[in-house]
């Protein structure tokens, strides 16, 4: 017998929920649970909004469990603690990513990979527990997925680094795509493209922007700091290339062809998928083993590297270049970023906004 | 016609294929005389490998007609040129893949000729001085002495010259992978041919628990006697699959048949890699979730280096490690492709190619 989000639990929450697969949100009143010892609770102020948002309430993953209050980019200002909460205490600025749970005895919670945890709990949606996310007025979450937030970092450009930011930066570390001087590709220049040349160039790297839009060049050149630019349809372009790349972030979840992102690596190059195309790619073997070429994933990850990658965006005064917006316009905003029309995350003003 | 230059003076018997209906007859074509830097072999043995086929057939669309193949070369050095240092007349040696590289990159310098975009093959390539190259289905090799390797003295030249091939194949990405410095890692052989049954010998060496993936049943009782696998999944059944998700460290996948990736790459543990030895001619299925939900990566590898090579014999003369083959005439190398081509073949065929019965 499921409860009503209004009454399942004690304390009256405000949000914007999908109801069903048009993945129209309008305001619905929901519940969260008390401050549990190891709680912590806080008011929004902003949250991003991430394509997996879009994803989830459209139901395109075909697991959405309607109301759907999505959210994973999501910054506040702490307003309880329980009593044996030590990591942050009341007024202080925190963020939550992309989990809320993970079952901390498995090798990958002992190793801070808790993203890869069978039992980790999605901060909305998830498939086991009933969760709702960061387009609502407070949220509550166990202190070990608390992000302490560092005094000089924004809250509204910060907010989309808890998902696209540490979704690039992971395999960035985890992949030794990080040595200053190396020449890495980004491909996609949206929400977690733009983020990733900004992380590459605070390390030190020559970075390539890959792109279907020649529109994107001078914007990923002058502002962002992209060294190249290349448009992937153009052959000679891609043919200029062809063999000068370290390492390739992969931001691209549309279907897309992997062999000419390969022929782009050096010999033990190592090409990165972070987006996720439903159709698998097919690849043909001898451009990998030619060259002892890799392809890898990488999704979000741990706790601890989030809080390392917040940190390190502090130090290097990184942010998500955004546009804010009011609540009521994520509709609109929604069907914008169904057509990558944004530069380059929307982030909702919350606090401000929903009420 | 074949492509000479001057200096290919010396008449060779050997066998060839023509065309692509890939039958394969007697041939005799020219080398070049032995030159300062070169070594001259009589060749005793040659493995023949599923790329031997590949090429007959053309199926890669690059084979230049007629085609001498083989790259799993066992024999005895006749003459040496005056620059040849290590090498003297008598030594038992073997060549491989690998005729000619630039020397000069980085790849060639650090002993990883097999990554030099210059790198030109031992049959089917060509040579610097212009020529094509005849590979060891012939009686006898001239080689630049610097891609030819010692067999150690304990190792038979028959069941050693697949590892000329094979062997490197398949050591190579597990010396990338740290498998020789790990021990009691999980590792699965994908495919149990010439490639997988060297593959297990050396996991086993290194002491790792093997786990055997394959298609055909019939191969379980010898994987698990002869070769000492610890383990073995049908990679068709669902169930056995299923239940081996997240078990495996690191798998190597010797099938040179198209197959999807994604059932396999459920089998690796978080942060697995998956490296990739056998070139099917058609794209491969790889799916992103199994790569993105565990943090998983594909790796290509392509034969390995003259000095990992030497390493590699080294370590089986060490260890007693040889192929398990089935020797055939030169006459019946035809018969033997067949066979190959249907996976009828424990393990590698290797064509005696000096024994008293040739046609030579």
């Amino acid at each position: 017998m499921g409860s009503l989000p209004e009454t399942e639990h004690p304390v009256k929450a405000l949000g914007y929920a999908a109801r069903d697969i048009s993945g129209v949100l309008s305001p619905i009143n929901f519940s969260r649970r008390e401050t549990g010892d190891e709680d912590v609770r806080f008011k929004v102020s902003y949250c991003g909004v991430c394509h997996s948002d879009l994803h989830s309430v459209k139901n395109e993953w075909s697991n959405a469990k309607y109301p759907v209050i999505p959210g994973h980019e999501i910054v506040g200002v702490v307003t309880e603690v329980g009593s044996k909460v030590k990591k942050v205490k009341v007024g202080d600025k925190v963020g939550v990513g992309c989990m809320v749970g993970s079952c901390h005895s498995c090798d990958q919670c002992a190793s801070d990979q808790e993203q890869y945890c069978l039992k980790m709990v999605q901060t909305y949606n998830d498939a086991t527990m009933t969760t709702y996310g960061g387009y609502s007025d407070h949220m509550v979450a166990n202190e070990h997925f608390i992000i302490s937030w560092p005094e000089n970092l924004p809250l509204d450009g910060g907010a989309p680094l808890l998902c696209a930011g540490i979704t690039v930066y992971s395999p960035m570390r985890y992949y030794g795509l990080d040595k200053p001087g190396m020449h890495v590709g980004v491909v996609g220049l949206g929400g977690l493209g733009h983020v990733a040349v900004k992380f590459l160039k605070a390390l030190g790297v020559k970075v390539t922007v890959i792109s279907t839009n020649p529109k994107k060049k001078e914007e990923a050149i002058s502002n962002l700091g992209a060294d190249l630019f290349l448009v992937s349809h153009e052959q000679a372009q891609m043919q200029g290339a062809v063999g000068t790349m370290d390492g390739i972030i992969d931001t691209v979840s549309a279907d897309h062809p992997l062999v000419p992102l390969i022929g782009l690596l050096r010999p033990n190059g190592k090409l990165v998928l972070v987006g996720a195309p439903t159709k698998p790619h097919e690849i043909p073997a001898f451009p990998l083993l030619f060259g002892r070429k890799l392809v890898g994933g990488s999704l979000i990850g741990g706790i601890k590297e989030t809080q390392e990658m917040i940190d390190f965006a502090a130090k290097h005064n990184i942010t998500a270049a955004i546009e804010l917006i009011p609540i009521d316009y994520i509709n609109t905003a929604m069907e914008r970023l169904a057509k990558a029309d944004v530069r380059y995350r929307f982030v909702i003003d919350v606090a401000n906004t929903l009420k | 016609m074949a492509q000479t230059t001057p200096n290919h003076k010396l008449t060779v018997s050997g066998w060839a294929a023509h065309d692509a209906t890939g039958v394969i007859t007697p041939y005799v074509f020219k080398r070049r005389v032995n030159g300062d830097n070169d070594v001259t072999i009589k060749i005793l043995y040659c493995g023949i490998c599923h790329t031997d086929i590949h090429h007959i057939k053309n199926d890669w669309g690059n084979t230049m007609y007629p085609v001498v193949p083989g790259h799993e070369i066992t024999g005895v050095i006749t003459e040496v040129g005056i620059n040849v240092k290590g090498f003297k007349i008598g030594d038992k040696v073997g060549v491989g893949c690998l005729a000619a590289s630039c020397l000069k990159c980085e790849f060639c310098r650090n002993s990883e000729e097999n990554y030099c975009d210059k790198i030109q093959f031992t049959y089917n390539g060509i040579f610097w001085d212009g020529s094509i190259t005849y590979g060891g289905y012939s009686e006898m090799l001239v080689a630049d002495h610097r891609y030819v390797l010692h067999i150690p003295e304990n190792l038979p030249m028959d069941a050693t010259a697949p590892l000329l091939c094979a062997g490197i194949t398949v050591y190579s990405p597990m010396i990338d992978n740290n498998l020789h410095r790990m021990i009691e890692r999980r590792v699965g052989i994908v495919g149990l041919g010439g490639l997988g049954h060297v593959a297990i010998k050396f996991a086993k060496a290194f002491g790792h628990r093997v786990t055997v993936i394959s298609t055909s049943p019939s191969k379980e009782v010898e994987a698990r006697k002869l070769l000492g696998a610890d383990d073995f999944i049908i990679s068709t059944d669902p169930k056995q699959m299923q239940s081996n998700t997240r078990t495996l460290d690191f798998i190597l996948d010797t099938v040179a048949a198209p197959h999807s990736l994604g059932p396999i790459l459920e089998l690796l543990k978080v942060n697995g890699t998956l490296v990739l030895v056998g070139a099917p001619d058609k794209p491969l299925e790889l799916p992103s979730f199994p790569l993105i939900f565990g943090k998983r990566a594909v790796k290509g590898s392509m034969t390995g280096g003259i000095k990992e090579t030497q390493e590699m014999l080294n370590f089986c003369g060490e260890n007693n490690i040889t192929c398990d083959i089935e020797t055939v005439t030169s006459d019946k190398i035809n018969e033997a492709l067949t066979r190959l081509a249907k996976n009828d073949v424990k393990y590698r065929f290797v064509i005696d190619i000096a024994g008293k019965n040739s046609s030579l």
